[in-house]
């Protein structure tokens, strides 16, 4: 019953302001099975530009697979996803490999859950963060040094550790290196998942704080996977609630957490403290 | 024409001279004849055939005493002797059931039609130095018994009867050929057993051993292994049928593995093959063990990571030749790049002695 | 005088051939390289199979070769070479580089200018410059079908970040023509502004790893740098002690047990010829 009303909730709850503007991200009937196993399906929705949309449930509920599919990291059976590219929008599953791999050098960029995903590690938290920067052909060192001492500032790492590895660096640290790296080229969209998870209480707690920091001071557009709803309630302007593969409620943050309609959603709130 | 003499050239032809009186050694012992080398020091022979990818026990044997027994320059020798070789064509399959064994033992089965034949093997001897060996003397005739008649049936081939075990399917095309074609990754199941069985026979071994200890744990079953000369057929086309060209001996293992399934599928136990020249058996279980260890992927296996499970990092260091000769060429002179690297430490020296200076 | 049990050059002409296309299809693409089926050579992988066979696969009887290790044409590898193609190719040979029209080459571009229709032959021990930043072949491949040569740089930045400069003495990367980055094989940086607008085609075999790659004449070829920190070819701040010469790429010989030292031309050929007339450094021996 519920898949069918999927599209008329959604429908319903668009932001209207944005509805005059183009969505930078459109994805219809997004399915991924594994097997007889569902991963998700039939998941649709847009992203417009300067939004951010959380995507929450518990794990197994298919939101990793469902960013994955997205990001282009896993092959979806089925459906489309429509990004708004600088030629037009794009069905980013008919793009060959090198068309997407341009893509999450340059407008896409990507948070891991374990920050070692997303760095190098051998490398110096200088060089992690110049990297995008010299992938797009940046050949000024200086320049370089100076975008990338820049950046650690903003995401509060002493400019002085910019010669150091990531090994050196605590798990918060490592996670807002991740994130520096990720935005340093002004990415159009960011793909986050989980991106305080498996991170103390306290620095989650500041990491979350520079993030909405700076999602609003770059308007950036991001699509954030977690189980944790304080993250949502902190970042989201919408939210999209998972279970079993499909998408179960969504519309905006504070509706949905204020006054949840489905069950499931229901549960999930009052199992939490709220914020 | 000039014609370069000059420090190096004499150094060399000197070189050589001194190695061949080195073979040799002491005049005063009899010289080794390639006979002996091949009827005496057959496991040798054996392993320059396989990993030379050659079958020819003279040469073979030759290789070995022109190398003075060191067997990876015996079989570089073939290697290179190998590859000037034009290719008349190509023989038909081998039909391994058909094999006349000197050996067949199964580890999944008590016994089986066909039997179990311990044939010449070290397995049970105990590992005593045999001094009579020092002295030299007529060895005691073997008790003999009439062969087994008719083809000895594959043990995997009655699991195959129940559907207990994966079957593969024919396959008509052409395989790829690695001593005419550049290795292309990923490769193909036939590509990675021509790479394994010419491949290092200790580095296939270590490969196998690893998944032993839980580097990409296969769970693997001796089903048989069977050691034999088979008959080598070629069609001529010219008369229209195919005719035997000669006798190769083989050692062939396939091992019975760790069954796959899922809720659709029943379970089946799957395989590892094995096949080398001679009578190489330590070399054919371990070819066999990592050939299941490089199938994760079509069995839907998750990659753990083991080295034995990395097709590039198996097929691209498992030959020998490529190996001893990158290995060794780092006794080429290098004294270009190493000047260069000399100038760049002196220069960074220096300047880092005028910052501290500065520095103080 | 040829050993005639093998054919001319050694290698069979289907091997030719198809090394031939390899080459071929490497000069219709600068930089790239192209997988070939490298056989097994009488010497050692890694002692210079890829550019013996680009070499048999060039030879014509009426050549004349030259072959070079370190710059030198008596070092016992150019040597060993040399011999291998006299006995099985019975074509001339020369230490001249004007008088070659085949020159193998190991490490080294000699200093004495070359000219069309020459061609240099390079034996390439590792051909993929991304190697020692990401091991896996599939995965450079694929780094270079996409020009995602990011990684490169970031090697770059941090030799400056820890050094001061980049510290890359030899097989410093290029990139030719705007597209591919290339290993131009162990030769020292000093070496490199040469590769650039050549008058000869440039050849590069790599026998173990199985890759051919080529530089037709006059192509471009830049080394990979920052705009800040321009590449910078290299060398001993001395002049030939044999010849005098202050431009060419200099051995440091150690001459006794005091640690006294003499720096004199790697290009033995070129040495010579300056020395031949007329030309002294500072350690040559009195005139008589």
């Amino acid at each position: 019953m519920m898949e069918g009303s999927d599209l008329s909730i959604f429908a319903k709850k668009k932001p209207q302001p944005m509805a005059s503007t183009a969505p930078l991200l459109r994805v219809e009937g997004l399915t991924k099975r594994y097997g007889a196993r569902i991963g998700c399906a039939d998941v649709s929705f847009d992203l417009y530009p300067g939004e951010v949309l959380g995507i929450v449930g518990e794990s197994g509920s298919g939101k990793s697979t469902l960013l994955s599919c997205l990001a282009g990291h896993m092959a979806p059976d089925a459906g489309r996803v429509i990004f708004d590219t600088a030629e037009g929008p794009r069905d980013t599953r008919e793009m060959s490999e090198p068309e997407r791999r341009r893509l999450a050098r340059t407008d896409w960029a990507y948070v891991h859950q374990n920050a070692r995903d997303g760095l190098r590690m051998g490398v110096s938290a200088g060089g992690n963060v110049g990297e995008r920067l010299m992938a797009v052909g940046a050949r000024h060192y200086a320049d370089i040094r100076t975008t990338a001492t820049d950046w650690l500032g903003r995401v509060e790492i002493a400019p002085e550790r910019i010669d150091d590895r990531p090994s050196a660096f605590s798990g918060g640290m490592q996670q807002r290196l991740q994130i520096a790296r990720n935005l340093v080229t002004g990415p159009r969209l960011v793909f986050m998942d989980e991106p305080t998870g498996g991170l103390d209480v306290s620095v989650q707690a500041r990491l979350l704080d520079l993030l909405r920091g700076l999602v609003r001071e770059m308007g950036l557009s991001v699509l954030i996977v977690t189980h944790d709803l304080a993250v949502v309630r902190l970042l989201a302007d919408r939210l999209m609630v998972m279970k079993g593969g499909r998408v179960v409620e969504q519309g905006l943050t504070d509706q949905v957490l204020d006054d949840p309609q489905h069950a499931y959603t229901q549960l999930l709130v009052s199992s939490v403290l709220q914020v | 024409m000039y014609v370069a003499v000059k420090g190096g050239e004499r150094a060399i032809d000197n070189a050589h001279a001194w190695l061949a009186e080195e073979r040799r050694g002491d005049p005063g012992v009899a010289e080794l004849s390639v006979d002996q080398i091949r009827e005496q020091l057959r496991l040798a022979v054996n392993r320059v055939m396989a990993e030379g990818s050659l079958y020819d026990p003279d040469l073979a044997a030759l290789a070995i005493k022109q190398a003075r027994g060191d067997l990876i320059e015996a079989v570089f020798l073939i290697r290179a002797y190998r590859t000037t070789l034009p290719r008349l064509g190509h023989s038909r399959p081998v039909d391994s059931a058909a094999m006349a064994c000197i050996r067949r033992i199964s580890a999944t089965f008590k016994d089986a039609p066909g039997g179990q034949v311990l044939g010449p093997t070290f397995d049970y001897t105990h590992r005593l130095l045999d001094f009579k060996l020092l002295a030299e003397g007529a060895v005691p005739a073997a008790p003999a018994s009439a062969a087994t008649p008719g083809p000895v049936p594959h043990i995997t081939g009655f699991l195959n009867r129940d559907g207990m075990i994966e079957t593969d399917a024919p396959d008509e095309t052409t395989p790829p050929d690695l001593t005419r074609e550049p290795m292309e990754l990923p490769a193909s199941r036939q590509l990675r057993l021509q790479a394994l069985t010419r491949g290092d026979e200790g580095f296939v071994l270590s490969m196998a051993y690893s998944t032993q200890r839980g580097y990409g744990r296969t769970h693997a079953f001796v089903g048989e292994l069977r050691i034999g000369t088979v008959a080598v057929e070629m069609d001529i086309p010219e008369l229209g049928f195919a005719v035997e060209i000669g006798e190769v001996e083989l050692t062939e293992c396939e091992t019975v593995n760790q069954f796959k399934g899922s809720k659709s599928e029943p379970p089946q136990f799957t395989r590892g093959y094995g096949l080398v020249f001679g009578q190489s058996e330590r070399k054919a279980i371990a070819m066999s063990l990592v050939d299941r260890a490089l199938r994760w992927k079509e069995l839907g296996e998750d990659f753990n990571g083991a080295p034995a499970q990395d097709e590039e990092f198996v097929l691209m260091h498992a030959d020998n030749i490529q190996a001893t000769g990158f290995l060794e060429h780092i006794k080429l002179p290098h004294y270009v790049d190493f000047q260069a690297e000399l100038e760049l430490v002196r220069r960074m020296r220096a300047e880092a002695m005028q910052m501290q200076e500065a520095a103080e | 005088m040829t050993d005639q049990a093998y054919n001319f050059a050694y290698l069979d002409e289907q091997t030719k051939r198809m090394i031939r296309r390899a080459i071929l299809k490497g000069v219709a693409v600068p930089g790239y390289q192209v997988p070939f089926a490298s056989r097994e050579m009488p010497m050692p992988y890694g002692w210079g199979t890829g550019g013996v066979q680009v070499t048999s696969a060039c030879l014509m009887p009426e050549d004349c070769l030259k072959v070079i290790d370190q710059g030198a044409d008596d070092t016992t590898n150019a040597v060993s070479i040399r011999k291998f193609f006299q006995r099985t190719a019975g074509v001339q040979v020369t230490e001249a580089t004007a008088e070659a029209s085949v020159i193998q080459t190991r490490h080294r571009i000699p200093e004495t200018p070359l000219r069309e229709g020459q061609i240099l032959v390079y034996q390439v021990p590792i051909p993929e410059p991304l190697r020692f930043l990401e091991p896996r072949e599939t995965e450079t491949r694929k780094m270079h079908e996409l020009e995602e040569y990011g990684l490169m740089h970031v090697k770059l930045y941090e030799d400056i970040a820890r050094h001061g400069q980049i510290a890359t003495s030899y097989a410093y990367p290029v990139k030719v023509e705007g597209r591919y980055v290339m290993d131009p094989s162990p030769i020292p940086k000093f070496d490199n502004p040469k590769l650039s607008d050549n008058a000869a085609l440039q050849l590069f075999g790599a026998g173990r790893e199985q890759r051919i790659y080529a530089l037709p004449p006059y192509t471009q070829v830049v080394s990979l740098d920052f705009d800040d920190h321009p590449f910078e070819a290299g060398k001993a701040p001395h002049d030939c002690d044999l010849c005098g010469a202050g431009e060419s790429y200099l051995d440091e010989v150690i001459v006794d047990d005091a640690g006294g030292r003499m720096f004199v031309c790697s290009d033995t050929d070129f040495c010579a010829s300056r020395q031949a007339v007329g030309h002294r450094g500072r350690l040559s021996p009195e005139e008589v």
